[in-house]
């Protein structure tokens, strides 16, 4: 099997070339995209009785949820890691809230959001409500853990062993941690920011194509 | 036997027993070998190159006897970093991309994708209503011609070999009407975020009626052989069985679901398209098993029939793209003798008549266009369940982050529910009832 969870994405590449600086022309933006703030009340719709139903079933929901945003008719929930199992648990039992499938499960990798670069984004769906709520997560690249939610939606399984293979993720509690996509003895995370995306320059008609990183980038 | 003298991989010890590689022969001679030498529990490696895991996926069998014990899952194989391209190009460029992961339903995940798109432009309603129109059309079209390759491969599987003939001859059909339209018979890149790339050509319509009188008779054709059939029975009947409860917490979905009895469909529940204004009807089945996927699909083709005729009826004369120049691309489209390309016409303009135009397409086409930051999860009903795309942008003119939530990956996840317990001769059947394509599932 693999390395164990445990161990650090230590053979990705070093960043290097044109792909340091692509990250930097959006810097601005990106910061609003990780600092988007708080939506205030109403937020519209059925959201507002799923954020009061949370409140009854899960009372701890204020320390828990560091942010509800509401943005292009979708709600987003930012939940401390600690508190994720937990939360869980309520939004999938709960009889007014019944989130029963999770319909999606993956990661991004934010390096600029300094202390919580490694975002997990859980796509929750109610079929006895007919709702979808988003759930949001965040762990630093020096401490990636996050609670699994496996016991809890049996089909995060290899949605979350996808999220270790390729941002490298450690899912506490996940039955069978290993790689799912790239090889076992595979170094490094592909999909994080820092990885660079390989390829070789190609020849056509006498004249060299480099990598697209290696392009000349236009925005 | 055989296994001694294969060339290439013969018998060896190794410290976990030994290991056999076979190639034929009688699977007596192989159990007889491994009672001989006290060997309780026989694993056996299926795959990845294999002609009955559709494509390259890897299954590794505990067997006890012929029953099946344990059933694990082994896939990555055909993992080609689409998402992570996808982070290299421009918006529009990643439909490219996108349309080679489910290589079976390209227009699910280019529909999908440029929804995503538009939802984070905020331009959903600017788009216009004869692209909508011609995307539902295309990805009903696909539908049938997804189901059709399953009733094709699976049928050939478990040895109605008639099956694989009728399904690919009436898939080359559609192909026809795809290849027609899109200029290609797979990997169209058709939808793109505004729109579709082109209207559809003279003959299309026709094309496609004529292929609406001829498909449904072809569905009886399949119950006249296939429904009523013993062997087919036996293979089928029982075999696979997966009930809500296990469906829901491994997150089936799509006809997985509907065999078991709930008619969740999102092109009913949560419609998107403008779904919620046609007829048509979602068929379920109570018994959970390989046959009752095989007659939720057959009868959702015939839905799906049902569907392509509104559109037909329902096509007005307009534009197939959203005005914004800014993001209608390509959008000038032509067929020349050397294939699809820029239209003469839009090459004059740029070319001989306006410099503006000129740096205009310069932009768009180097550049692409600054879609603003935020994130977004479009789903749609694919053949297969639910194709989720989680689209994160960062404010620039490439995806931060394209994650396709792929239906094929989710439902391998029920591959130890359906097969374990059951004989090994049933593993067939029922992972073919999933109707995994690797190609969506690794991506």
């Amino acid at each position: 099997m693999s390395d164990q969870p445990a161990g650090q994405p230590s053979g990705a590449p070093a960043l290097s070339g044109p792909r340091a600086e692509t990250g930097e022309t959006t810097a601005g933006a990106q910061a609003a995209l990780v600092g988007l703030p708080s939506t205030p009340r109403p937020y519209g719709g059925y959201f507002d009785h799923v954020a009061d139903a949370l409140a009854r079933a899960y009372p701890e929901v204020s320390a828990a949820v560091e942010r509800t945003v509401v943005d292009r008719g979708e709600l987003t929930l930012h939940v401390r890691r600690e508190n994720l199992g937990g939360l869980a648990q309520q939004l999938r039992d709960d009889d007014e809230l019944r989130f029963e499938l999770l319909s999606s499960l993956s990661g991004v990798h934010y390096p600029m959001d300094k202390g919580r670069e490694l975002h997990v984004v859980y796509e929750l769906t109610s079929m006895t409500h007919n709702r979808r709520v988003r759930l949001e997560v965040a762990a630093p690249d020096d401490d990636p853990h996050i609670p699994s939610v496996v016991r809890v939606w049996p089909t995060a399984d290899f949605q979350e062993r996808e999220v270790w293979d390729l941002f490298g993720v450690v899912f506490d509690g996940h039955p069978a941690l290993t790689r799912i996509m790239m090889p076992d003895d595979w170094p490094g995370h592909p999909q994080r920011k820092d990885y660079p995306l390989g390829g070789i320059p190609v020849e056509y008609k006498g004249a060299s194509v480099p990598p697209p990183e290696e392009r000349r980038q236009y925005a | 036997m055989s296994t001694t003298t294969d060339p290439y991989a013969g018998t060896r010890e190794t410290t976990d027993g030994r290991i056999y590689t076979v190639s034929g022969g009688d699977w007596d001679d192989v159990v007889t070998d491994a009672a001989a030498q006290h060997a309780e529990r026989v694993v056996v490696n299926m795959g990845p190159q294999h002609p009955s895991t559709h494509g390259v996926l890897r299954l590794i069998l505990e067997l006890e006897g012929e029953t099946v014990t344990q059933a694990r899952v082994v896939m990555g194989y055909l993992h080609t970093g689409i998402e992570k391209n996808c982070e290299y190009r421009s918006f529009t460029q990643a439909v490219t991309f996108l349309t080679r992961a489910d290589y079976l339903s390209p227009f699910f995940t280019e529909t999908a994708y440029a929804m995503a798109v538009e939802k984070l432009l905020g331009i959903t309603e600017q788009v216009p209503a004869r692209a909508q129109v011609i995307r539902v059309m295309m990805m009903e079209l696909n539908r049938i011609s997804s189901h059709l390759v399953w009733l094709a491969t699976g049928g050939m599987e478990v040895g109605a070999l008639s099956a694989m003939l009728y399904g690919f001859r009436e898939r080359e059909q559609i192909l026809d009407i795809f290849e027609m339209i899109t200029g290609l018979r797979m990997n169209h890149a058709y939808v793109r975020p505004g729109g579709v790339i082109q209207d559809l050509p003279p003959g299309a319509v026709e094309k496609i009626r004529e292929f609406l009188q001829i498909m449904p008779k072809k569905i009886d054709e399949y119950h006249n052989l296939l429904t009523g059939q013993p062997i087919w029975l036996k293979r089928l009947q029982g075999v696979g069985y997966l009930d809500l409860t296990g469906a829901v917490a491994l997150g089936m979905t799509g006809p997985m679901m509907r065999s078991a009895g709930y008619p969740w469909d999102l092109r009913k529940t949560q419609p998107y398209l403008g779904y919620e204004t046609y007829d048509f009807d979602v068929p379920t089945h109570p018994d959970g098993d390989c046959f009752a996927r095989y007659l939720v699909r057959l009868d959702e083709m015939r839905e799906s029939l049902k569907i392509i005729d509104q559109c037909l009826d329902r096509l007005r004369p307009g534009p197939v793209m959203v005005e914004d120049k800014k993001i209608a691309w390509p959008a000038q489209l032509a067929l020349g003798g050397d294939g699809m390309g820029n239209s003469l016409d839009h090459i004059r303009h740029i070319m001989a008549t306006s410099m503006e135009a000129l740096i205009h397409h310069f932009k768009l086409v180097t550049e692409g266009f600054h879609v603003p930051p935020g994130q977004v999860y479009v789903p749609v009903e694919s053949p297969r369940g639910e194709l989720g795309v989680h689209l994160v942008s960062d404010g620039g003119t490439k995806p931060y982050r394209v994650h396709l939530r792929e239906p094929s990956f989710v439902n391998l996840q029920a591959v130890a529910a359906v097969c374990e317990g059951g004989l090994i001769a049933d593993v067939i059947a029922s992972v073919a009832s999933l109707d995994p394509v690797m190609g969506g599932c690794d991506r």
